[in-house]
């Protein structure tokens, strides 16, 4: 493959990356009064990338014509979903951000930058088909994500987030490297094409070790337990348009840098991570359901949630077929929805002078005067739980299916029990809204660009998204195929 | 023969300026051992053959990162003498955990030189170039093959540098900044004046 191929495949990323250093060279020389004006050129930006990564989608691309650097990246439907999701996730972080920042004079205009280049890590992530690619992405999106969680740095909270998350982050970056070091050295090459296939036969010790370590790495990345420890603070302390971010695009990027790795580099040795994937799976499952339970502050609750997702995610990541990863690919894309609502709703919820409310105490009775907000927030919490009119129940059932289809009868029977568990902490926030006595602290009003964010996401988790069941199936048919063959 | 004698020349100026960072009393002067120990270091790395490594270790050890401890150790008030109170109470731990590596170094070595351990043969990818300095090998690899992630690793540098800015940086109104422009644009007629003081009293400005 020649040169001019190779740059053609990555124009997204090369977009990327350019918007990003011209929008800092606007940011140095307007200053921060023009921070909403590069907000929505970086979300133009998202869009313009959004229609580069189609076609490669909706045509399935996959094969040698999608493998671009020799061997380093590769651009097929695969990545593209991906990409697609990301930034779809990066422009709703970026748009509903100026409202929230503005209140506190702390809208600067290296927030939609720093997304930007974020957003570019990612993009590298789900292309990565070598481990240096893998750690590069990796690297670039993490960075960017200690900044933007300690990006209110007057705020306490807001700077032990980002201290927080960078101390731990670099903790995995480095077990992440340690495995990428053993595998290196055991297989000798940095390519997963190559892993795989000095990974035939037996898998020798060393080679486990590595594939263990890196699956410990990356589960930290995408918060499953045992490495979810920092996700409830974090996501906490981060300003909320952050927390939005986080609790999306890197969690899309990372549990498909995941799927690559073990359904690529190691997907011959299925047997050695499988167990592992399984009660990662579970134990995020459980901890996650129960971790939510005693939970005050709704950001902290919505981070559980996001633990407890990402179990039922690994579920299909357990079943290491074909049918697995499409089911997973489809609930990441409910799963972004749910969250974007989610946190979007949580933006919403402002007292009378705009200072945002978390406490769940503070919701009660919220149905009483702010009829639509409690409504849309009802839907998010029942598509959460998983209850069948909503589009959040769809995602589950396409898993669990993968699950029984693949033998895993037992793993899905303990993921459905679990899922009841989550639903009581779902629930109970809707009970508190509806029929509490009015607290009437939530009463601020809100701005319009959050009102049609929340809309949407409303919309595509109604029932009306079971008419998107057929479409989106066949898209993550397509991309899990150009997994499967690029393994 | 020569090769002989320099390797021991630089091992052991090595170990005893190692030995120097952690016995002297005086923290600047770790931080001077320190960086005699890394050039030691790059000494060896030549007499291996691998100068670019040689010039990594004193162009960035030495010219950033010893610079910058000592930077540290001036700029920062650390009771050494307190944190070498706890160095000598963790003594035994340290040589505890020092022995259970030397032990993982021989068991893993030993695997490996008996067979029980296969190591993987290289793809062939980072091969050297016959004929060619290290450094020639390497930018040939970095600016060809590797060129796309050499690129994306720039861009960390940038996000870093700019996280480094969004964090720290902040208008200041308590000191007085210099105002390049404003200094030029001045008149001599604005910045002097001329009085006539009386006699026995001051001059009001």
């Amino acid at each position: 493959m020649d040169f001019a191929a190779s740059l053609s495949l990555v124009a997204p990323e090369i977009l990327l990356s350019t918007a990003g250093l011209v929008l800092l060279l606007v940011a140095a020389w307007a200053g921060d009064g023009a921070s909403r004006a590069i907000s929505i050129a970086s979300v133009a930006v998202l869009a313009a990338c959004a229609f580069m990564v189609a076609p490669a989608l909706c045509s399935g691309a996959m094969g040698p014509d999608t493998v671009a650097f020799s061997g380093q990246f590769r651009a097929d439907a695969f990545a593209s979903f991906a990409k697609l999701l990301i930034y779809a996730a990066g422009g709703a972080a970026l748009i509903v951000a100026p409202a929230f920042f503005e209140r506190v004079h702390a809208m600067r205009a290296e927030y939609p930058v720093l997304i930007l280049f974020a957003v570019l890590g990612m993009g590298l992530m789900v292309s990565a088909s070598d481990l240096l690619t893998l750690y590069i992405g990796l690297e670039l999106n993490s960075l960017a994500a200690y900044v933007l969680a300690a990006f209110l740095r007057d705020d306490e909270r807001s700077a032990e987030a980002g201290l927080k998350y960078f101390v731990l982050g670099a903790l995995a970056s480095g077990i992440l490297l340690f495995g990428m070091s053993l595998t290196y050295g055991f297989t000798g090459t940095t390519s997963f094409e190559g892993i795989r296939a000095a990974l035939s036969g037996t898998i020798s010790m060393g080679a486990l070790f590595g594939a263990i370590f890196m699956l410990a790495g990356l589960s930290f990345k995408i918060a499953a337990v045992p490495f979810h420890m920092w996700t409830p603070d974090v996501y906490e302390g981060a300003p909320t348009p952050v927390t939005t971010f986080f609790a999306t695009a890197p969690k899309v990027a990372a549990v498909a840098l995941s799927m690559r790795v073990t359904l690529d580099a190691f997907g011959g040795q299925v047997a050695a991570w499988q167990q592992i994937v399984i009660f990662a799976a579970l134990a995020s499952v459980i901890v996650g359901a129960l971790g939510a339970i005693g939970q005050t502050n709704i950001k902290r609750l919505l981070a559980y949630s996001s633990i407890n997702n990402v179990g039922f995610i690994l579920i299909g990541l357990a079943a290491a077929t074909p049918q697995g990863a499409s089911a997973m690919l489809v609930y990441l894309a409910i799963y972004i929805a749910m969250s974007v609502g989610g946190f979007v709703a949580v933006l919403m919820l402002k007292d009378a002078d705009g200072a945002p409310v978390e406490g769940i105490a503070e919701i009660a009775g919220l149905s009483r005067h702010r009829k639509v907000l409690a409504a849309c927030l009802a839907m998010v919490m029942f598509s959460l739980a998983g209850i069948p009119p909503l589009f959040g129940f769809w995602g589950k059932f396409v898993v669990f299916q993968a699950a029984v289809q693949a033998g895993l009868v037992p793993l899905a029977a303990i993921g459905i029990a679990a899922s009841v568990i989550g639903a009581f902490y779902y629930l109970k926030v809707v009970k508190v809204m509806y029929f509490d006595e009015p607290a009437n602290v939530a009463v601020g009003k809100s701005d319009w660009a959050h009102q049609a964010l929340l809309a949407i996401a409303a919309l595509f988790i109604s029932p009306l998204g079971y008419l998107l069941t057929r479409w989106l199936g066949a898209l993550a048919d397509k991309a899990a195929a150009a997994l499967f063959l690029a393994a | 023969m020569i090769q002989v004698l320099a390797f021991y020349l630089f091992a052991t100026l090595v170990i005893a300026s190692a030995v120097f960072v952690i016995m002297s009393r005086n923290p600047v002067h770790s931080v001077l051992w320190l960086i005699v120990a890394f050039f030691n270091a790059a000494g060896l790395m030549v007499l291996v053959g691998a100068e670019f490594i040689a010039m990594l270790l004193v162009i960035v050890y030495v010219g950033a990162v010893a610079v910058l401890f000592l930077f540290v150790v001036m700029m920062l008030d650390i009771d050494f003498a307190e944190l070498r109170a706890g160095f000598i109470r963790n003594f035994p731990l340290g040589i505890a955990i020092a022995l259970v590596l030397v032990a993982e170094l021989v068991l893993g070595i030993g695997a490996e030189r008996a067979g029980a351990l296969k190591l993987g043969t290289p793809d062939g990818t980072a091969a050297p170039l016959m004929d060619r300095s290290n450094i020639e090998a390497i930018g040939a690899l970095l600016y060809s093959r590797y060129l796309f992630l050499f690129e994306s690793a720039g861009i960390i540098l940038l996000v870093a540098m700019i996280g480094a800015i969004v964090l720290t940086h902040r208008e200041r109104s308590d000191t007085r900044r210099q105002n390049i422009s404003k200094q030029v644009k001045r008149r001599p007629d604005e910045a002097t004046i001329n009085v006539k003081p009386e006699v026995g009293k001051g001059v009001q400005l």
